[in-house]
């Protein structure tokens, strides 16, 4: 089966997201769509898989001319699917996700669950999957819930797969497994289609390389032929430094000592358990881990909008256990939340009323009543230069912005003061290569300024990037406390998967 | 889905001197497309279907075929509707008396959804801040320096104390606002009914529920008290609307609370990582509310009507919601949407005399201003505007807590 | 936590050694308090005056007493026995248990003060409630078909409405039997616009339930006062009567309160069953479901949430229009705003039910309860002021939703747009 995508455009209001792009997928091989954030991967994919309508351009299946009006198409005519965020419903089961919209019915459109179990089983083995059908997909780990997502795929027997940053949910160990997957489909006859920002991987699996920038496709490469630098260039159109610019870290006195927190959710179940840790002066601490091992509680727990069971949160010296995000504030302690829409930015305020909305009840901004908003102006448009914010002016609501300007809004507001800590969840999630340099600049301005400084990623390449020192979180307990130096990512990806543990000391 | 919404690519937003201009005045023009022209296609869309529906129901008219008929009655009708509402001194006392109490219910509605809630609740608070003004009127006896003042404040504060209710239930307990008010309305109605009952408040020799007279000093001056026409009964609670609507503004724009108000409607967990208190401000929203609706039911009884009967309030708490979308929630706005609605009653009033034709059409037109203002789609592909950028009506999520 | 495996493991989990979230404890304190001021109030109120026998009908000829009095002191003990565990220990997974035992007790002392030195049909009133329930179980089926596909559902009121007008003018004209299919067809109608505006033009799901419900109010009593009132031949279909289900009627008690209704009764029980089999055990249900709580994943595996959202909808609406047309059956007539706030009631029973069809059958016997209990102290001359009998009801659902407040999980999609580019 070949497919070809001729000259695809898609507009969404304000973008062209995809501009006049060809591409070429066959059976039997693996292509590597790789491009930064926003490239407009994701929106060509789901226009191949009829999710999104072309404005323009001509989907061929072996030649012909197709149309996919929607999903339900694409899969009949042999496509699958596993989106970047996953399209699993949690309340299902893992055999009511796989056999939704082809369920095997008995009389009255009774749904005859002992033949799903089978066959979702049957499925399960044949691949080496190891999945449950009755397990619950909202009590699964990421790394499961993207099993079930391939086996859907396969369920539906798609001659050419589709996985969109398949890897950005993964250990490095699950990386390797995920490979092995990969091969045995491509061995199995079946076209694969691997979407990746990280180009070791594009390199190390791809047949082919597609690059897409800025919604057009730039090229092709041989993965035998380009390496890394060659290809972050085309990516992103311009040297590109793959690491960060940094001295060595000097640490000084202890300013955040986390002592034996514990923080458990409104049914009792254990989030963060029994924790202890310390950040000192001046240097970057890293928290690796996949995602939802914790990370998210013990950050929210550090900044007062989680309530804390038990241990204590000193910074400097001052307890900060049972404080409220206001006096975590007030503590000069700075925080970059992990989903800036979601928390960090109200989109419908203004570039301006962003840049105070954790400041706003400073002296410098308010008499506690009254608002100054002549200062908080003035205040805006000093930061919106000082921290190259590309914004048509500081009266433009902030949701208007490419989400690496709306993330230097963030850090202008957070880092724009006098601190003693920086606590920076997903600081560069889902934002352009040169925002992630800005910020990670910025990040690492702030430790040379004095600051004690805590990164959590779930990208393992970021946290060994910026990190002095870095932390593994696993269920809920750091595992490991490593100095960057004398680690690799190997060793860090087994701490994370739990297949490692540190004795405590 | 997150990571997509609103983002344009990188680098697009480079500031160009060229374009700025170009920028700006499509932003303007979307804005007057979105204030301006929108409400007044939902108004007139309103207006259509209110056309259909007297010529529909006008039976006898029907059943003779006197379609000539029935296009004279909805002339009528709808030339009564100015007529009743500007023609004179009187129709224009009318409309400042009917609107006085649309502008400070229609605040109480605006302050909620500026926090991001929907206040249902008007009818209940305003009965409640009735019923609170109308016992210092008629309790007291004078000085009207004194006691008007406070039971204007005794107005205000039954409403507050009442409004606090649903912001509690929410704030501690998740319970939607949506079916707490609706509750409380229908609990105030009962106990409204019960308090006009007691000795406390009945009037004399009288057993149906209705109380005893406010007394003279205890009245709202007349704005027109000076001319010696009793039948202009305009008075000063449309000066107190003008006042609470400036305030409004005042509060939301120049305070730290207003700050917080909007912030916690715009982006409740954006809210709560500022280090501000979405339970706190959801019940300040609902207490201020409050003290608009009560300042409405004091305006009714020791203003308009000396009195307190069970339905003094009306159906003004629902009205106002019509009010506070048609005017976006904006000071400036309400106060003209409740003026238009105020219109719109003195008319309909003069409507029914005059044709025949029930008030009850008013109600219609309310719910389908509301629904079209909420539908800026929906007016545009009737309308046919092309207006550049995705403008949304007014949102409140879902049920969840 | 897991399920105690002895006695002894439910004994220490009663006695609350179990880790307790600060959260839970709060509650657990905030539910002591709340025993201890039912405690006062039963001996201030329920174990005063001059109490006597209350004596309690089962239908025909059976009766029980009970003294009222001494009701009420046992009642008050075991409340502050309860709050003073509730407080220092907390009652683990006893609580909700306790709760629904110490509810019943507290209604059934309640009935016994307000019946004490008289009869109270115990049957009756039960009969009674479970008719009062009806259209609450019907409006509550059909927000609950509406919101399990993601689309908020607060019009009930207005589909129930303008389900009494259709079948009281329909019925009037044609038949009664006409008139209720008019009415499913009119509400259905009403609901599939819901629907449009919300998904075709996303409006918010709050504001046009809401106006719908102003809109139908709107136009029902426009058309009752320029119409109806002055042709009064447009307006009386005569009443639907019971239905003794031939046998079980003679049934002891449950014959009464059960087999002698009108067919509504049957058809809401039978139509709860139907729909909890069909959400729950169904490809529809499954897809419906689906649909409500991730569509985004349903529309990749090539459901069309749209369409499945549309019929839904559109279904409910029938439901509720159905519904709307027991109170032409009940009262023979349409009155203007006839449902009185029944819908927004049952508004409450959707989320009291936790979105089940069993739960929302529940949710709306308390409610019918409360309303039938009112009716009939109005009866009894208890002297409580009949407003606050008025009140009750929408009372008794406030405090029913508070307490049930943040446990109830909706369906995730619950009132977001979904797009198709
Ligand atoms: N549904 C949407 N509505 C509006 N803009 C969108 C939508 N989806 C994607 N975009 C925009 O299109 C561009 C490409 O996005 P996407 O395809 O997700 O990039 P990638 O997957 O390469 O990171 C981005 O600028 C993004 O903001
Ligand atoms: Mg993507």
């Amino acid at each position: 089966m070949e497919l070809e995508l001729r000259g695809i455009t898609k507009r969404f209001p304000g973008v062209v997201a995809n501009d006049d792009v060809n591409l070429t997928i066959r059976s039997g091989e693996v292509l590597a769509l790789v491009g930064e954030n926003g490239a407009g991967k994701s929106t060509l994919m789901n226009i191949l898989y009829g999710l999104y309508h072309a404005d323009e351009g001509q989907i061929y299946v072996d030649g012909e001319p197709v149309t996919f009006e929607s999903p339900g198409d694409a899969i009949a005519a042999g496509i699958g699917m596993v989106h970047q965020h996953f399209m699993l419903v949690p309340v299902f089961t893992v055999a009511e996700n796989v056999v939704l919209g082809v369920e095997p019915t008995g009389p009255l459109g009774r749904l005859d669950r002992a033949k799903a179990h089978d066959q979702v089983e049957e499925i399960s083995a044949q691949y080496g999957l190891h999945l449950d059908p009755e397990a619950l997909i909202e009590q699964l780990p990421v790394g499961i819930q993207q099993r079930v997502e391939i086996l859907k795929v396969l369920f539906r027997d798609a001659k050419i797969v589709v996985f969109d940053e398949p890897t950005a949910v993964l250990t490095p160990q699950e990386i390797e497994e995920f490979f092995k997957i990969v091969e045995s489909l491509k061995a199995s006859g079946r076209g694969i289609v691997f979407i990746t920002h990280k180009l070791t991987e594009a390199l190390r699996i791809a047949d082919r390389i597609s690059v897409l920038r800025r919604g057009q496709t730039v090229g092709e490469a041989d993965p035998a032929e380009i390496d890394e630098v060659a290809l972050a260039e085309m990516m992103v159109g311009r040297p590109v430094q793959l690491v960060v610019d940094k001295e060595p870290a000097q640490p000084r006195d202890a300013t955040l000592q986390v002592r034996d927190l514990h923080v458990v959710d409104p049914t009792g179940r254990t989030l963060v358990d029994h924790v202890d840790f310390t950040v000192h002066a001046g240097e970057i601490v890293g928290v690796a881990g996949v995602q939802g091992n914790g990370q998210t509680e013990l950050v929210e727990a550090l900044t007062g909008l989680r309530e804390i069971l038990g241990g204590s949160v000193q910074v400097d010296g001052v307890d900060l256990t049972d404080s409220s995000p206001r006096e975590v504030h007030q503590a000069a302690v700075a925080h970059i939340p992990e989903d800036r829409q979601r928390s960090g930015l109200v989109g419908a305020f203004t570039v301006a009323e962003n840049m105070v909305l954790t400041r706003y009840h400073d002296d410098q901004f308010s008499d506690g009543i009254r608002m100054d908003w002549d200062t908080a102006r003035s205040t805006a448009t000093t930061l919106v230069e000082q921290y190259d914010v590309r914004t048509p002016s500081i009266a433009t609501p902030a949701g208007t912005l490419s989400g690496g300007n709306q993330q230097k809004v963030i850090v202008a507001r957070e880092l724009s003061r006098d601190l003693r800590l920086v606590i920076a969840s997903q600081p560069t999630r889902g934002v352009d290569v040169g925002s992630i340099e800005y910020i990670h600049a910025q990040v690492v301005l702030a430790r040379d300024a004095g600051a004690a400084v805590l990164v959590v990623s779930t990208e393992l390449d970021e946290v060994m990037a910026l990190a002095d020192r870095v932390l593994v979180m696993y269920r809920g307990r750091i595992v490991a406390d490593l100095a960057r130096d004398e680690t690799t990512h190997n060793e860090v990806g087994l701490y994370m998967a739990g297949a490692k543990q540190q004795e405590p000391a | 889905m997150t990571d997509t919404a609103t983002a344009p690519a990188p680098g697009d937003a480079t500031p160009d001197d060229a374009s700025g201009g170009l920028v700006r005045r499509l932003l303007a023009r979307i804005d007057t497309t979105n204030a301006v022209v929108l409400p007044l296609l939902a108004f007139i869309s309103a207006l259509v279907i209110g056309t259909v529906v007297i010529a529909l129901s006008d039976i006898d008219k029907l059943k003779e075929g006197d379609i000539g008929g029935i296009l004279t009655t909805i002339k009528d009708a709808y030339l009564a509707l100015p007529k009743g509402a500007f023609d004179g001194w009187r129709p224009l006392n009318e409309t400042i008396v009917a609107t006085t109490p649309l502008l400070l219910a229609g605040l109480a509605v605006a302050i909620t959804f500026k926090a991001g809630l929907f206040n249902i609740g008007g009818t209940g608070q305003m009965l409640m801040g009735g019923m609170g003004a109308v016992w210092v009127g008629f309790t007291m006896n004078g000085p009207g320096i004194l006691q008007v003042p406070l039971g204007i404040l005794a107005g205000m504060v039954c409403g507050m104390l009442w409004g606090i209710v649903p912001g509690l239930l929410k704030a501690r307990a998740g319970v939607h606002e949506v079916i707490s008010t609706i509750m409380m309305n229908f609990i105030a109605a009962s106990l409204v009914l019960y308090i006009l009952k007691t000795d406390a408040f009945v009037r004399e020799g009288r057993n149906d529920p209705i109380s005893k007279l406010v007394t003279p000093e205890g009245r709202l001056p007349r704005l027109f008290g000076y001319l010696d026409r009793p039948e202009l009964r305009a008075h000063i609670g449309f000066l107190i609307a003008i006042a609470a609507a400036l305030f409004f503004w005042w509060l939301l724009e120049r305070t730290t609370i207003g700050f917080e108000i909007r912030a916690q409607g715009a982006n409740s967990s954006a809210a709560r990582y500022a280090g501000m208190r979405p339970g706190l401000l959801i019940m300040t929203s609902f207490v201020i509310a409050g003290g608009f609706a009560g300042l409405a039911g004091a305006s009714e009884v020791l203003g308009t009507q000396g009195r307190a009967t069970q339905g003094f309030a009306g159906d003004i708490g629902f009205d106002a919601i019509a009010v506070a979308l048609l005017g976006r929630s904006s000071p400036s706005g309400t106060a003209l949407a409740a003026l238009l609605f105020g219109a719109l009653q003195a008319g309909g009033q003069k409507m029914q005399v005059d044709t025949g034709v029930p008030v009850d059409l008013v109600l219609i037109l309310r719910a389908l201003i509301v629904l079209f203002i909420a539908a800026p789609l929906l007016m545009k592909a009737i309308w046919r505007i092309k207006a550049e950028g995705a403008i949304a009506g007014p949102s409140f999520g879902g049920w969840g807590s | 936590m897991n399920q105690p495996a002895t006695l002894t493991d439910a004994y220490l989990d009663l006695a609350g050694s179990v880790t307790r979230t600060p959260d839970q404890v709060k509650r657990s304190r905030n539910l002591g308090i709340a025993y201890f001021v039912l405690a006062v109030v039963t001996l201030f109120v329920f174990a005063r005056g001059d109490g006597g026998t209350s004596t309690f009908g089962l239908g025909g000829d059976s009766t029980f007493g009970v003294p009222s009095i001494p009701l009420a002191w046992i009642c008050a003990v075991s409340f502050a026995a309860l709050g003073g565990v509730q407080i220092s220990r907390g009652t683990g997974r006893w609580q909700s248990a306790l709760i629904a035992a110490a509810a019943l007790l507290f209604v059934f002392t309640l009935m016994a003060w307000a019946a004490a030195g008289k009869q109270f049909s115990l049957t009756g009133t039960l009969h009674d409630a479970l008719k009062a329930s009806t259209p609450l179980v019907f409006g509550a089926l059909g927000g609950i078909m509406c919101e399990r596909s993601g689309i908020i559902n607060i019009a009930i009121e207005g589909l129930l409405l303008a389900g009494a007008f259709t079948s009281a003018v329909v019925g009037s004209v044609v038949n009664i039997w006409v008139g209720i299919l008019a009415a499913m067809v009119v509400s259905g109608l009403l609901a599939l616009m819901l629907a449009w505006l919300a998904i075709r033009f996303h409006v918010d799901q709050v504001i046009v339930g809401f106006a719908i419900n102003f809109f139908v109010l709107g136009v029902t009593s426009f058309i009752d006062s320029r119409v109806l009132t002055r042709n009064p031949e447009y307006n009386g279909t005569g009443t639907i009567s019971q239905w003794k289900v031939p046998g079980l009627h003679r049934l002891p008690i449950v014959g009464p309160i059960l087999f002698e209704q009108t067919f509504y009764v049957y058809v809401a029980l039978g139509l709860v069953a139907f729909i909890a089999w069909a959400l729950f055990k169904t490809k529809w249900g499954l897809q419906t479901r689906a649909v409500g709580e991730h569509p985004t994943a349903a529309g990749t595996l090539g459901i069309d949430v749209l369409r499945r959202r549309y019929i839904n909808v559109t279904l409910a609406g029938a439901i509720s229009g159905f519904g709307g047309s027991w109170w032409t059956a009940d009262v023979g007539r349409f009155n203007e705003n006839i449902t009185n706030g029944r819908g927004f009631i049952a508004l409450a029973v959707v989320l009291v039910g936790r979105h089940h069809p069993v739960g929302a059958l529940m949710a709306a016997l308390v409610f019918g309860f409360a309303d039938a209990l009112a009716l009939k102290f109005s009866f009894l001359n208890t002297g409580i002021p009949s407003e606050f009998l008025e009140l009750a009801p929408f009372l008794v659902t406030l405090v029913v939703v508070a307490s049930v407040g943040r446990g109830a999980r909706v369906p995730a999609a619950l009132g977001q747009p979904y797009e198709e580019q």
